[in-house]
């Protein structure tokens, strides 16, 4: 597996932000990249990356390891992280989590069988007067999810998956 | 990870400033941009410590080194506390006594405390610093993190990852010493790990210093791992018997056997770190191939006798040679691992035989430089000025695996400095290398020519005759330019120099070079003795004949001296050839023969850990030890073998009693010095011109033969962990895409390969790195013994 030209076009603007020399200040963004055009990041695409900006890969892997918003596993396509700590949590974070087990037939850290969703728990987002919150993919954050607006999530989601 | 820089950049802005600093009662006064614990470390006081590394960058990560600071809040950690003036700190008080423990208390947490079961027990900073400052019993009853077992190759053993603190010595040291990072901590918080990459091993030819500074038994050495305690082992000094530096060790033996080597501080030498060649090839001591009892040829084979007939026989075989043949047609020649003393006993009486053919240079080829070379070739400067210069330029070295602790000092020096290289192969030195210029054996004269030549019109001078048909490249003016900046610089010939039949153009050349820009030039060495060799006389005399002339004109009879000719000659089918020729060979030896292997008499010699001995480094340096053990079994030091054999033979004057004895008849270690020079005077050597001389037949290209980093002698080559690294496999015939098409070569199928009246068949690698139009054939491996010369041409067919 590797990188698509035209992710590799995105990677050489995360590069161009920064001193020539120092290529491996892209490494965030580049994973960001790698991960956004195939999901999850392989041990082969942290060497392509490491090889691409002139990185040791064990380098690249301690990035990648140290964030959590990384996938080193794969995972479905639309990976919903709910925020579980205590200010949501007062909130009916975790009533709104059940239901979303309920809904898609999953616990925490795990997909459903057609691949669509992985649900995944989180930390605070800093968005706890809004909660029950659901960051979508790392990007779409969905706040003050009463279990209709989970549903109407889902249901949009899946129409697009 | 946050790896600080900032004490040199402090030292950088206020450099000129000295700070007073009052630690414990005590007042020292230190350089600005110093760290309390440097100052602490000054006035002899110590501070716990397991992350500070004094020749690593500050992490500040453990926290153990928390002293107490007066004005500061909180206790400071000291090893990234920058000094200033005035600064009164305390690192006894309740304060810092009490942020000691604390952090003790922390890192035990996780802690397996399976010091029972710990190779580190015994030698652990952690144990140690634990009975000063952890509590005797833990207040912590919760489930303790368990970290998974990694397997990181055949040195290093990371078995028990749960024990490792998180220190990142082990990180540092493989970004900063071995110049590449091969260990990371992956994960966060109570989840860090220290891993190799994905599917990864350690490969770094320096890997077992991550052992020595492992503050606990997270990284333990494998081949030593559960063979002994360390309170068991007895100490012993001594040097380091595999390259031309000559590091000092500590060899550390159980039951008169040697369990393991750890480097011996020398910051003049090795510093504090030791190559993995010169760690782990004890394992060769013991291996069961060593010769335990003299043998005789006897048929096809050899049988085992007893010291007195063996020695009766070669002194026989000796004179037989000298009746029918006088004494010209006798010829030594010795491994230059051979001490000085060794060397001295087996050139006086080759002489006393009538002799003057005698020689320890075996993987020289080109000896045109003795009749004019005005003294002793070395490196021309000393060891520790290698990681100060501001330039330096190295021609044709394989300066990783050659010399894996001066490629380190260069590598330092490349943090500040220029780096240029000279090469045929285009490995990565895991340094910042300012300009590299990679062209086919054939053409490193011209190369360097092409250098010389760009220097001289740059500083407008006379441009040298030998340089005088180069056409400098942009490659050649950019080396010129980076040479002709900076302050120090020093020009180094390595082992391809060593080895090719262009050595005494290359040495010319480096000579013109150096006068031009005012440095001095030398060799990166070759053996642990290789100046010494030429120190005891062991180099042929009037008439005599050399390592490549002995074979070439073979001659009748032939004393080996601690060599395996297949693997050790520079031209080894040659070698053997003469060999089987011989009337009458005498080898004296610490293994058994191999097959095909022509020996009439095999005498056990011991190596370098069980006899008494010296060594010249290749600065000059002459470096004493004694023997650490017993020779094995029947085996005896070389020295007295010689000597009873020289009684034998009736030289009376070679019969010395004692070690000293036959120190007196060397030169003093001061005089050393005074002969030492790489200049050559006098004799002519056309300046080489750009053309190939392999154009020629097709499937001739050129040869290009290393010494692989675990192949350099008998002891290194029987070090079985050493022997199941990447740096063992036996040798492929490694080309570029565009020669092996030329061959009709594809990668994975095999070729054959000839040279001279040899060949062999190998498997077909690509490798980028290889010039076009040369292969690269290792030497030193049975599969390649049949060969020729390092650097000569080959024919190549598929096969
Ligand atoms: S393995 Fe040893 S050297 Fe490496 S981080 Fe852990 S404790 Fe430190
Ligand atoms: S606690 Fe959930 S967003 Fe802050
Ligand atoms: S030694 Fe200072 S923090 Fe580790």
């Amino acid at each position: 597996m590797s990188l698509s030209a035209d992710s590799l076009k995105r990677i050489d603007r995360e590069i161009a932000k920064y001193p020539a020399d120092q290529k491996q200040s892209a490494v965030m963004g580049a994973l960001i990249i790698a991960q956004d055009e195939n999901g999850w990041l392989s041990s082969d695409t942290l060497a392509e990356v490491a090889r691409y900006l002139g990185m040791p890969p064990v380098a690249v892997y301690e990035v990648a390891t140290f964030y959590n918003m990384y996938n080193l596993e794969p995972t479905g396509r639309f990976k919903l992280t709910i925020c579980t700590c205590l200010p949501c949590g007062l909130q009916g974070a975790l009533a709104a989590a059940d239901h979303i087990k309920a809904r898609l037939g999953i616990d925490f850290n795990q997909t459903t069988a057609d691949g669509c969703f992985t649900l995944k728990e989180g930390e605070c987002m800093g968005a706890c007067a809004m909660a029950p919150v659901v960051l979508v993919n790392n990007k779409r954050m969905c706040d003050r999810l009463s279990n209709e607006a989970i549903d109407t999530l889902l249901t949009e989601l899946k129409a697009k998956a | 990870m946050g790896r600080l820089q900032w004490p040199v950049r402090l030292r950088e802005a206020y450099v000129s400033q000295n700070l007073k600093v009052e630690i414990d009662g005590q007042t020292v006064e230190v350089p600005a941009g110093s760290m309390v614990m440097e100052a602490a470390s000054r006035l002899g006081l110590y501070v716990p410590h397991f992350c500070y590394h004094r020749k690593l960058s500050i992490a500040a990560n453990c926290r153990m080194c928390l002293v107490d600071v007066e004005k500061a809040p909180k206790p400071l950690p000291a090893c990234a506390t920058p000094v200033t003036d005035g600064m009164k700190v305390h690192t006894r008080s309740d304060k810092a006594r009490q942020a000691q423990n604390g952090v003790m208390e922390f890192l035990l947490i996780n802690h397996p405390l399976d010091c029972p079961i710990c190779d580190q027990g015994g030698e652990c900073q952690l144990q140690d610093l634990a009975v000063g400052y952890g509590g005797s019993s833990s207040r912590y009853d919760e489930a303790k993190r368990v970290v998974e077992r990694k397997d990181v190759g055949p040195l290093v053993a990371t078995e028990e990852m749960s024990r490792c603190i998180q220190c990142t010595r082990c990180v540092r040291f493989g970004q900063e010493i071995a110049g590449v990072m091969e260990l990371g901590m992956i994960g966060r918080g109570e989840h860090s790990e220290i891993v190799a990459f994905v599917g990864q091993t350690v490969d770094s030819e320096l890997s077992g210093n991550m052992i020595d500074i492992c503050p606990v038994g997270a990284l333990t050495s494998k081949p030593f791992r559960y063979s002994a305690r360390t309170w068991e082992l007895s100490r012993r000094q001594s040097i380091a018997a595999h390259d031309a530096l000559g590091s000092n060790v500590i060899v550390q033996v159980k039951q008169n056997r040697v369990m393991r080597v750890l480097p011996l501080e020398n910051e003049a030498i090795n510093e504090c770190w030791l190559s993995d060649r010169d760690r782990f090839s004890y394992q060769g001591l013991n291996h069961p191939d060593r010769l335990t009892r003299p043998m005789v040829r006897s048929g096809d084979g050899w049988v085992e006798t007893d010291w007195e007939s063996a020695l009766a026989r070669a002194a026989d075989g000796l004179r037989q040679v000298i009746q029918a043949h006088g004494g010209a047609g006798l010829a030594a020649l010795a491994s230059p691992q051979a001490t000085l003393e060794e060397l001295h006993l087996l050139q006086a009486l080759t002489r006393a035989l009538g002799s003057e053919s005698i020689d320890f240079r075996a993987r020289q080829t080109d000896f045109r430089a003795d009749a004019h070379r005005q003294g002793i070739p070395w490196l021309g400067t000393d060891v520790a000025s290698l990681s100060t210069l501001d330039r330096a330029l190295v021609v044709g070295s394989f300066l990783r695996k050659d010399q894996p602790l001066l490629a380190q000092r260069l590598r330092q020096m490349a943090k500040r400095g220029e780096i240029n290289l000279l090469q045929v192969i285009d490995e990565d030195p895991l340094m910042r290398v300012a300009n590299r210029m990679t062209v086919a054996p054939a053409q490193l004269a011209d190369a360097l020519a092409q250098v010389v030549r760009a220097v001289a019109e740059k500083l407008d001078q006379p441009i040298p005759p030998e340089a005088d048909r180069a056409v400098p490249g942009a490659q050649a003016r950019a080396i010129a330019q980076s040479l002709c900046g900076g302050e120090s610089r020093a020009i180094l010939l390595g082992s391809v120099v060593h080895g090719i039949a262009t050595r005494t153009e290359l040495v010319v050349l480096a000579q013109r070079l150096a006068g031009l820009l005012g440095s001095p030039f030398g060799h990166l060495g070759e053996g642990a003795n290789g100046v010494g060799g030429y120190i005891a006389g062991a180099i042929p005399g009037p008439g005599g004949r050399n390592a490549s002339t002995m074979f070439s004109q073979p001659a009748a009879g032939y004393v080996l001296f601690g060599l395996e000719p297949a693997l050790d000659c520079a031209n080894p089918g040659q070698a053997m050839a003469a060999l089987h020729s011989a009337q009458f060979v005498l080898s004296l030896s610490c293994y058994a023969p191999r097959p095909g292997d022509r020996a009439d008499v095999l005498l056990p010699i011991a190596p370098a850990t069980e006899t008494p001995g010296s060594f010249v480094n290749t600065e000059g340096r002459l470096q004493t030890f004694n023997a650490v053990v017993h020779p094995l079994a029947e085996a005896r030091p070389g020295w007295k073998v010689l000597r009873v054999l020289a009684t034998l033979l009736g030289f009376e004057h070679l019969a010395f009693d004692a070690i000293e004895a036959v120190r007196t008849a060397l030169p003093a270690a001061q005089s050393i010095a005074a002969r030492l020079g790489n200049t050559i005077e006098g004799g002519s050597y056309p300046a080489p011109s750009g053309q190939s001389d392999t154009n020629g037949a097709a499937g001739t290209v050129q040869r290009i033969a290393d010494v692989p980093i675990y192949a350099t002698d008998p002891i290194v080559r029987r070090a079985s962990a050493l022997q199941q690294t990447c740096d063992a496999i036996a040798p492929r015939l490694r080309a570029c895409e565009s020669t092996l098409q030329k061959l009709g070569l594809t990668a994975g199928a095999s070729a054959r390969v000839r040279q001279g009246e040899g060949s062999t068949v190998l498997a077909v690698e690509l490798d980028a790195t290889v010039p076009a139009d040369c292969v690269r054939v290792s030497a030193a491996h049975p599969d390649s013994a049949t060969l020729g010369a390092p650097f000569d041409v080959v024919q190549v067919e598929a096969a």
